[in-house]
């Protein structure tokens, strides 16, 4: 299985450690990781501010950096999400359509295509998770607490498999976190106060740390964390996974 | 129009400067939507219920012509004329002429936030005729001479305090008695009085009926009921998208609308109106003003499906954080984020952008709209007619060229890095947003293609 490692670039630029273990655990389950190294961004923060306009220089990266795979895997649903829905090229337009339909979500393509059972994986700590919007409801990762219909998720499964790992519900499940993209700095004040009220629900349930799928939204978190001196650290489920 | 309307997130801001209020508006509209959840939760059907409903809004809004006609024809046949407006100022001249030419001078109307959207209040009181509202919420914001902040609840931004001292000032009740019931109390006698005094009733409409000509509307207060039937004259105002085709339809619409609103079962009342009583005169009046034009717009004309439930205000993290004034338009939240623009693009530019893009309105709506989408896509018109201004569209194309050509990207990257491990200060002040209130990254020495390259290419 020929895997594209797409690391989206504040992932690249700020954690690392993030990509590390997301190419660390593709390994481990046998798949042949390619990082393309001329990979940049997904366009993402130009076309939610308005500027889809601006990212055909990005679709056109992406694409020459990821045809000719099987599949591409990210360890983030908002980025995925931004592909899914708005990789288009005049000029390359089979290229982006297989990309398009063939690009994953780390735990998405855990679960449903590598269909890993237990990466054996061990995390002795009480951790909280804070379920991304974007891979929830536009890549399907989990329920929503709005529909009707059977409880799933995917991320909690692969989490309920790693050693000695207690994992804390917060009482509002799946509300958004206040990142949001450029709204983080252009709605500062609800933003921050979004943030704020999500660490609340997880300091009252005494976690040690909060993860979830996607890097930005725990970036977010992680800045009003520091800056409240709080003990709660931040960690993506590529880490916890990938931990022995 | 007034231009000058403070932004969105100015606005959210102030509102969170109290912030045991903000928490308390926040939870208090979390709780509708808890009440909610649960309702749809005990109808297995609940999904399939949704996909019918839009799959009727869809219909009718393709074939909205034919059914217009038709409601109008039956309507007339029942004794009630039809009065079309292409305009709030249309609408709020013929529903003046009607009460003129009954020499009306007190009118009681019950919710309708198309007359919210068309201004009728204030114009009615410049030609002299007092209108009162009769919905609890809405006398409580009329007092205050404020507009409602939610379309269900008019008066969520208030509290029992508040409610208190504004009564206290304008109808002489207790000061300080702060007892919901007593203030209940009081203002019911009050509109009592309005009620058996008044010479017309105004309601607005949630239904009409194609195939019937006649019209629904719901409270859980039977306010419109006690106007209509104490007055001689009952003036029904609804935008042309209220129309769905047959009675049939209305099950799905009524078991939908109750539940997303508060989490009832039903709506306390829910009245259906198709002829005058003897001795009655009725009218309805069809409102346009910009409804054609969003019917117009391919990637909009879903938002026409709404039926005003509000549960998309009780769902939206940044709604319940902000308050319904924050979206200075009458209706607020997601969904008056995507209508706004269509009536004015100018003044609503800032609406699709007070939205994390979480897409919980889009799930928790009962006709199924992709309001998330659609504010996704008016983004993108905004900034292309020019709405964005000058600074954002140039850091926009510097970040796209950036962000495009690896090696620029690598070595900004590289540079931005070291620039802030050394010389924090670049970033952590005041003109960075994002640390006014929170810690910046903590840059590492190797960026991970760095490390890629160094170690395993």
């Amino acid at each position: 299985m020929k895997v594209a490692l797409f690391i989206p670039c504040y992932i690249d630029q700020f954690y690392p450690q993030v990509a590390f273990a997301t190419l660390q655990l593709l390994e481990k389950i046998g798949c042949e990781v390619h990082y393309p190294m001329n990979q940049t961004c997904c366009g993402q923060p130009m076309a939610n501010a308005g500027y889809a306009s601006l990212t055909n220089g990005c679709n056109k990266n992406f694409i020459q950096n990821f045809s000719g795979f099987d599949y591409i895997v990210s360890p983030s649903g908002s980025c995925v999400v931004h592909i899914k829905e708005h990789l288009y090229a005049e000029q390359k337009g089979k290229e982006a359509a297989f990309i398009r339909n063939n690009i994953y979500e780390l735990t998405e393509f855990l679960t449903d295509i590598a269909k890993v059972e237990n990466l054996g994986a061990h995390f002795p700590h009480k951790v909280g998770l804070h379920i991304s919007c974007h891979g929830q409801r536009m890549l399907g990762l989990s329920s929503m607490s709005e529909r009707v219909g059977p409880d799933f998720s995917k991320a909690e499964r692969l989490l309920n498999e790693v050693k000695e790992l207690q994992l804390v519900k917060t009482a509002r499940v799946d509300e958004c976190c206040g990142f949001g993209g450029t709204f983080c700095v252009t709605e500062e004040a609800v933003s921050v106060r979004m943030g704020q009220d999500r660490i609340r629900e997880h300091e009252r349930n005494d976690v040690e740390y909060i993860t979830g799928g996607d890097v930005s939204c725990l970036m977010h978190l992680e800045g009003i964390l520091k800056r409240k001196k709080s003990e709660i650290k931040v960690v993506h489920i590529a880490e916890i996974l990938n931990a022995q | 129009m007034n231009q000058n309307v403070t932004e969105h997130s100015k606005a959210a801001a102030q509102f969170l400067k109290d912030e045991n209020r903000a928490a308390w508006h926040d939870e208090t509209l979390w709780f509708v939507r808890a009440k909610r959840d649960k309702a749809a939760q005990q109808l297995p059907e609940w999904e399939s219920l949704r996909e019918m409903a839009s799959a009727i809004k869809a219909h009718t809004l393709a074939h909205l012509d034919e059914y217009l006609l038709i409601f109008e024809a039956k309507a007339k046949a029942n004794g009630v004329p039809i009065h079309w407006a292409a305009d709030a100022e249309e609408h709020n001249r013929i529903v003046y002429s009607i009460l003129e030419k009954h020499k009306v001078k007190n009118v009681v109307k019950s919710k309708s936030m198309l007359t919210e959207e068309c201004g009728l209040n204030h114009y009615l009181e410049n030609q002299g005729v007092s209108v009162v509202d009769t919905d609890l919420g809405e006398f409580i914001v009329q007092l205050r001479k404020e507009q409602p902040s939610h379309i269900v609840l008019p008066a969520i931004h208030l509290k029992k305090e508040d409610v208190s001292n504004t009564f206290h000032e304008y109808l002489q009740t207790e000061k300080n008695n702060y007892d919901p019931a007593y203030l209940t109390k009081s203002a019911r006698k009050v509109l009592r009085e309005k009620f058996l005094t008044a010479d017309a009733a105004i309601t607005g409409v949630n239904f009409a009926l194609a195939e019937t000509g006649g019209i629904v509307v719901c409270t859980n207060e039977g306010n419109a009921d006690l106007g209509v039937h104490a007055a001689q004259l009952h003036i029904a105002c609804m935008g042309i998208e209220k129309l769905i085709p047959r009675a049939e339809h209305l099950g799905v619409f009524l078991r939908l609308l109750a539940r997303s609103a508060t989490g009832q079962p039903i709506s306390t009342y829910s009245s259906h109106f198709h002829r005058p009583i003897k001795g009655q005169e009725v009218h309805i009046v069809l409102v346009d003003n910009g409804r054609t034009q969003q019917l117009g717009r391919e990637d909009f004309r879903n938002s026409l499906k709404c039926i005003r439930c509000g549960a998309c205000f009780n769902t939206c993290p940044v709604y319940r954080r902000s308050g319904g004034h924050s979206y200075h338009n009458s209706v607020a939240g997601p969904i008056g984020s995507i209508l706004a623009p269509n009536l004015d693009m100018r003044k609503n530019a800032d609406l699709p952008f007070a939205s994390t893009l979480c897409g919980s309105c889009t799930n928790v709506c009962p006709v199924k709209i992709n309001i998330h989408e659609q504010l996704w896509t008016w983004r993108q018109i905004l900034m292309k007619e020019g709405y964005g201004g000058f600074v954002k569209k140039s850091s926009m194309k510097a970040m796209a060229v950036v962000l495009s050509n690896p090696r620029i990207y690598k070595f900004i990257g590289k540079v931005s890095r070291r620039l802030m491990q050394r010389l924090p200060g670049l970033v952590n002040n005041k003109l960075n947003p994002w640390y006014k209130n929170r810690e910046m990254p903590q840059p590492p020495k190797q960026s991970f293609n760095e490390w890629y390259e160094k170690n395993k290419k």
